[in-house]
């Protein structure tokens, strides 16, 4: 009957545990965020103190008895908050958010069964201990009301007895009860067959029922209490047990337990609170039904004082109840229900997800191959067949666009982190900034999300630390003492779009400049335009502060963050107004497992060109191309020459034509902006493919992000377009001049791994 | 004897402790994250038996249980409360919304399968 009892029944319930923690966190910060700029409500304090809340009945459930012990304190800081105890001020804001990083960090180490040291945490504690011991009188209400003295004595008498009654060991114990409920047991739902039931589970039981106050059928009240028994039990159970048969009832009901001796004597006789009445002021913590009911403390103090009074004498002010006052108005209803998607959520793993996805991912290769041979087959086109693979490519990329967004999850777990960045490092520069954060609801890959929080930080303190003044410089350039960072996501175009703006200083691009001179990222004598001097930020080893600080300095500085995003498929870029500010945009693909793409064909190869890279395509006349001096060809475009790379070339094929007026230029851009053209001979058309990696499955290959399986079979390059474009070209002739100075100088050979090995491995 | 118990709680590791513990020992269980999806869960069904949580976003367990006892529906439907080995206040103020009965948490599966036995006819 039992469920199968291991050591811990519910060890298998931690992970869940550790899950929720991290979302009562993620949630927390920013509701402390909200604390920490005024603008909160009193749902927001008792948020938090639920989050703290249910972490410490989680952590107790597991026995994680140091994050126990910590929340039990936190929870009575957050209950003076949220009871309006505490003036919300800078002071507190600090122990808030001291308690919160210590109760994560308690939290990452159960979760990695650790055990912290001894005096971990214990600055946060002392924190908190200052609050609660500066208002004493202001003690929770819960706790107010516990009045543990009461029940510890309760308890040591119950001990007492017990120790008495098993004095006779082995032997059997005589209770005489006398039980009489009242109609309040019938309002709770009690039921007293339900207590003779569990009586006679004890032992040998004989029951007198009195059924005096048993009035005529007509004056009978269904739902009043008329029935009296006493109960002769012999049990070899002991006291202890009798109680708990009678724990939810005592206060609805006249009991007496009378414990027999082996000759009938009375040995103890016990009277429930309830029968001996207001003349026993230990069981105070028994208030009446009725004025614990009102929920108005004031109506009816006096039992209720006098249980605190013994607690803590003196200082009481406001104890019991109080909670109900304060707690908002339920909202009910249709509204109420549809702003809580939650329970209608389900948690799964993220391995059947994934498996999910590969699944449909084989799907869509397998339909698009079954659709390559029907058009093949000069079937006809309104066939049954034709139109069936019609909508079976339909529902295909319905179900892949579904599946996709199971892996989706709004950016908000991330963008609830920066508030805390902001602060902290604010404060370290003495800098006064408002966060802004719009578009939280955006989704995006879960992977994505994942690799998004660390460039996401380092930008947040770069804008922090480089982009805005000083108060005075602010003051002084005509501005506001705050400085404001917006933090924005979007979706455009199938992809993210995270915009951090500052109103700060913008770049300087005379110090960027000779920076990057000084370093020898650009030559001497390069001439390059606004937009390309504010994206040398971005330019590895690049640092513009005048001294490194530990913020976001040290050399690992804008180049790190671009390559994680293009790690990600994304790309990033800044746009900067001297004097007015700066702001730096991230575009991410929504996912990392399929991509829309234009099939290109060059020499024998296919490749695949991410749509979202391509401009246009075009079909240069002789006129419009130039070759340059190391062999190389660039092209006029409505008067700007860009540069074309030959895919063919590029990959190995070094007999190819390098005379792009002879096939086909697909423009695109790159990172920062950049535009270059990709020679190819002919488009194949566009395709959404799946994403299988070239990394796990070969090795990484330069100018090449990943792979895909066309529809007949076949292994296809994607290409890597921002690669492609800081790659040097093989050179045709010897080089003299080079045509693009901003380009960073690369040496790396390209290695073209044959489509018949790459068959091999990601079939 | 298998009954029907909805449990309610905002922490998604006490309902699966809650829910694996009762359905280990045959009981069929429906979930609820707070009192508002347990009113709605409770439209058009009735069960044996219902266990709150107290601290709960949007309508709380003393609120819920007032509300199931102004229902005649669940007048006679024995409610437990989960509360806190601490919060005895909130213990009081459950029973006087009309709570037939607590389990303190963390509680041990014997122990709640007991008090389920305890107040289920």
């Amino acid at each position: 009957m039992l469920p199968a009892m291991t050591d811990d029944p519910f060890a298998q319930f931690k992970l869940t545990f550790f899950e929720e923690c991290t979302e009562l966190l993620t949630d927390m910060e920013q509701n402390l965020g909200l604390v920490e700029s005024g603008s909160f409500d009193n749902e927001t304090l008792h948020a938090i103190f639920r989050a703290v809340h249910s972490i410490k009945a989680g952590a107790d459930a597991f026995s994680f008895k140091r994050m126990v012990a910590f929340t039990h304190r936190f929870e009575f800081l957050l209950d003076l908050l949220r009871e309006e105890k505490l003036a919300v001020d800078e002071p507190l804001v600090d122990t808030l958010f001291k308690s919160f990083d210590v109760l994560s960090d308690l939290v990452s180490f159960a979760q990695n069964g650790e055990e912290p040291d001894a005096e971990y945490g214990q600055d946060a504690l002392a924190a908190i201990e200052g609050y609660l011991s500066g208002d004493v009188g202001s003690q929770p209400a819960a706790e107010a009301t516990t009045d543990k003295p009461v029940v510890e004595e309760k308890t040591d008498q119950a001990v007492v007895e017990t120790a008495d009654v098993q004095s006779k060991e082995e032997g059997i114990n005589h209770f005489r009860i006398e039980f009489t409920p009242k109609e309040a047991m019938y309002r709770h739902a009690n039921e007293p067959l339900l207590i003779i039931r569990e009586l006679m589970e004890l032992g040998e039981i004989t029951t007198t029922i009195d059924t005096e106050r048993l009035p005529e059928l007509a004056k009978l009240e269904p739902e009043d209490a008329y029935f009296s028994w006493v109960f002769e039990l012999k049990t070899r159970y002991g006291r202890d047990d009798v109680d708990e048969v009678f724990e939810f009832v005592i206060d609805d009901c006249d009991l007496t337990i009378v414990t027999l001796g082996d000759d009938n004597e009375v040995v103890s006789v016990d009277v429930s609170p309830g029968h001996a009445g207001d003349d026993d002021d230990d069981f105070g913590f028994f208030v009446d039904d009725e004025a614990l009911k009102s929920g108005v403390v004031d109506a009816n103090p006096k039992p209720v004082e006098e249980v605190v009074a013994e607690t803590k004498p003196a200082e009481v002010k406001a104890p019991a109840a109080a909670p109900a006052a304060t707690t908002p108005a339920a909202p009910t209803g249709p509204t109420a229900k549809a702003a809580m998607p939650k329970s209608a959520s389900i948690r799964v793993d993220v391995d059947r997800v994934d498996r999910l996805v590969n699944m449909v991912g084989e799907l869509v290769i397998t339909q698009s191959m079954l659709a390559q041979e029907v058009n093949n087959s000069a079937m006809d086109q309104s066939s049954n067949v034709t139109n069936g693979m019609e909508e079976l490519s339909m529902h295909i990329r319905e179900l892949q666009e579904n599946v996709m967004s199971i892996r989706m999850q709004p950016v908000k777990s991330v963008f609830a982190r920066m508030p805390r960045i902001v602060r902290d490092v604010s404060k370290k520069v003495g800098k006064k900034v408002k966060l802004i954060t719009e578009g939280e609801t955006t989704e995006v890959d879960k992977t994505v999300i994942e690799e998004l929080a660390d460039p996401l930080t380092h930008m947040i303190r770069n804008s922090l630390d480089h982009g805005l003044e000083t108060p005075e410089e602010r003051l002084a350039a005509g501005k506001g003492e705050e400085g404001t960072i917006r933090l924005s996501a979007e979706h455009r175009g199938g992809r993210i779009v995270i915009e951090i703006t500052d109103d700060g200083r913008g770049i300087n691009r005379e110090k960027v400049l000779s920076l990057a001179k000084e370093k020898g990222v650009v030559a001497e004598d390069a001439s390059l335009s606004d937009e390309e001097i504010d994206n040398l930020i971005f330019a590895p080893g690049f640092s513009t502060a005048d001294e490194v600080t530990d913020l976001s300095g040290r050399g690992v500085g804008m180049d790190v963050v671009r390559r994680n995003i293009q790690a990600l498929g994304g790309r990033v870029s800044v746009t900067s107004t001297p004097g007015v500010g700066a702001r730096f945009q991230l575009t991410l693909p929504l996912t990392l497992a399929v991509l829309d793409g234009m099939i290109v064909g060059a020499s024998d190869e296919k490749y695949v060109i991410p749509i979202n890279n391509i401009i246009e395509t075009v079909r240069p006349p002789s006129s419009d191309v130039e070759t340059l001096i190391d062999g190389n060809k660039v092209i006029r475009i409505r008067g700007e020459y860009i540069r074309v790379v030959s895919v063919a070339r590029m990959f190995g094929d070094v007999n190819a034509s390098n005379d792009p007026s002879k096939g086909l230029v697909v423009l695109v851009e790159a990172d920062g902006g950049k535009v270059i053209g990709l020679h190819v001979d002919m488009l194949a058309g566009q395709q959404q493919v799946v994403i299988k990696s070239l990394e796990t499955n070969y090795r990484a290959v330069k100018g090449i992000a990943s792979a895909t399986i066309l529809g007949d079979g076949s292994v296809c390059l994607i290409l890597d377009i921002d690669a492609l474009a800081r790659m040097e070209v093989p050179k045709i002739k010897k080089p003299e001049l080079m045509a693009d100075s901003f380009v960073p100088k690369q040496t790396e050979q390209t290695e073209m791994p044959s489509a018949e090995h790459l068959e091999a491995v990601t079939a | 004897m298998s009954k029907k118990i909805l449990a309610v709680d905002d922490s998604k590791t006490m309902r699966d402790m809650v829910s694996f513990t009762l359905k280990g020992a045959g009981h069929d269980v429906l979930l609820a994250d707070d009192g508002v999806n347990a009113l709605s869960a409770l439209t058009g069904e009735t069960v044996d038996l219902i266990i709150t949580d107290i601290n709960m976003p949007n309508m709380n367990g003393i609120e819920l249980v007032e509300k199931l006892r102004a229902d005649p529906r669940f007048r006679a439907t024995p409610i437990l409360i989960l509360t806190t080995e601490s919060d005895d206040g909130l213990k009081q103020r459950g029973r006087a919304a009309g709570a037939t009965g607590w389990i303190v948490k963390p509680f041990v599966p014997e122990k709640l399968l007991k008090v389920v036995d305890k107040v289920c006819a």
